[in-house]
């Protein structure tokens, strides 16, 4: 049951409007008291989003397909992924599963 | 089918477990090891101890911050603990988390201050133990000979069967850790080989019983496994992982979490996150520990002793 309320939370915030990032921007992700902040970032193919690890325990970034995975981040560190192809990525701390978030990636629009 | 029908109704409450924990820990009070027997029934005669083994936990070699920036020190101190126990112990496991980053350095201090205790150890990884990027490899190549899958293992010591099980791979997305199928066909099969007569230790660093689902603080597929456990007439579950004392006892099987040599983690949901608590250095060592349990001979219980490293 709880797992489903984890998912539960999780779908509202993917649910909730979130502002795409700006073209050309990298978004950053803070991984803080055992959660992603924002849990759901929205940006467009092509875009980076970095990781950084706020808190005193070692964390990971890992796709659930294993498309991504970061080495342990420690205190300070960073991690960072070039997202090319439009999708919904579903991403989790491989040390605390409880820890998950998503990426979403925006079609870029096409050049005339 | 069970040929220890006569054994079994005395056993139910065999599993009787004392904390001596300087800060107040809720479950029974039987004193030290020496002492254990004696409140089990004044009227008899002292027994001859069959087993004494030390478990060890969570020394996160490699963490610097706060919560405590000296784990090796701490290590140190609960290795000059296990060294001044009035009986030397025959065997010490370690319940996981031996590192904090899986460096090749981390786990060379840690085997170094290790290296030189009385008696072998024995090791299940936390998840602390398999982050280098061969995900485990390292791990598995210190201490991973003679095992099977990712690290179990059997063996047995002084009459009692012993049972390593590692639950730290293959974590899902919002799920609680597990043991997987291959190590629970493992398990069955190992077990059938075991008289349920035999006390059984199983080991492993994530705890076999929901403390704490939100923070991770339970094994998926414990349920299945603690049935395999049920008909035999002692059982005992030693955990880590969550730094600090928590005990269930259900029928003839005893939970039990031990208290880490590194630093404290909040009791479970009293704090917005698992991460270390700070606590003031006067009393970080009355928070860090290791456990001593003994064996004796005849129908008594595995006695677990707690002892924290400011009770020195």
């Amino acid at each position: 049951m709880l797992k489903s309320l984890m998912f539960a939370a999780g779908l509202a915030a993917a649910a909730a409007p979130v502002a795409a990032a700006p073209a050309g921007h990298t978004v950053t992700v803070d991984i803080k008291n055992f959660m992603f902040m924002p849990m759901t970032v929205t940006i467009a193919e092509g875009e980076t989003v970095t990781w950084t690890n706020r808190d005193q325990i070692p964390h990971t970034v890992a796709e659930k397909n294993k498309l991504f995975r970061s080495a342990a981040l420690d205190t300070g560190d960073t991690y960072s992924h070039t997202f090319d192809k439009a999708g919904t990525y579903d991403y989790f701390c491989t040390l605390h599963p409880q820890m998950f978030a998503h990426v979403v990636v925006t079609p870029a629009a096409k050049k005339k | 089918m069970d040929n220890d029908n006569d054994a079994a109704p005395s056993r139910r409450h065999l599993l009787k477990c004392s904390a001596w924990a300087g800060t107040g820990v809720a479950w029974a009070m039987l004193g030290g090891v020496p002492r254990a027997f004696a409140l089990d029934g004044p009227a008899r005669a002292p027994d001859e101890l069959k087993l004494l083994f030390v478990q060890l936990s969570d020394s996160h070699i490699g963490f610097n911050k706060a919560a405590n920036p000296e784990p090796v020190k701490t290590l140190n101190e609960a290795k000059a603990k296990i060294r001044a126990l009035p009986k030397t112990p025959q065997l010490i496991l370690h319940t996981g988390d031996i590192t904090h980053l899986s460096r090749p350095d981390e786990f060379d201090t840690a085997a170094q201050i290790l290296g030189d205790l009385p008696a072998p150890v024995r090791y299940v990884p936390g998840e602390h133990d398999i982050l280098d990027e061969g995900a485990g490899k390292a791990y598995l190549d210190r201490y991973g000979k003679g095992t099977k899958g990712n690290g179990w293992y059997s063996f047995d010591m002084a009459g009692v069967h012993f049972i390593a099980l590692v639950n730290v791979f293959d974590f899902k997305p919002g799920q609680e850790a597990s043991l997987g199928a291959d190590q629970l066909a493992w398990l069955k099969d190992d077990l059938r080989a075991v008289s349920h007569s035999t006390p059984v230790v199983v080991y492993t660093h994530i705890p076999l019983w929901d403390i704490y689902a939100p923070w991770g603080w339970g094994t998926s597929d414990s349920e299945v496994t603690v049935a395999m456990l049920r008909p035999y007439g002692s059982v005992t579950v030693l955990n880590g992982h969550i730094h600090q004392i928590q005990q269930k006892v259900e029928g003839n099987i005893t939970f039990h979490t031990a208290r880490g040599t590194a630093y404290p983690q909040p009791a479970p949901g009293a704090a917005d996150s698992p991460g270390p608590l700070v606590v003031p250095p006067e009393q970080l060592r009355s928070y860090l520990g290791v456990s001593d349990i003994s064996v004796r001979r005849g129908r008594h219980p595995l006695a677990i002793h707690d002892a924290t490293l400011s009770e020195m």
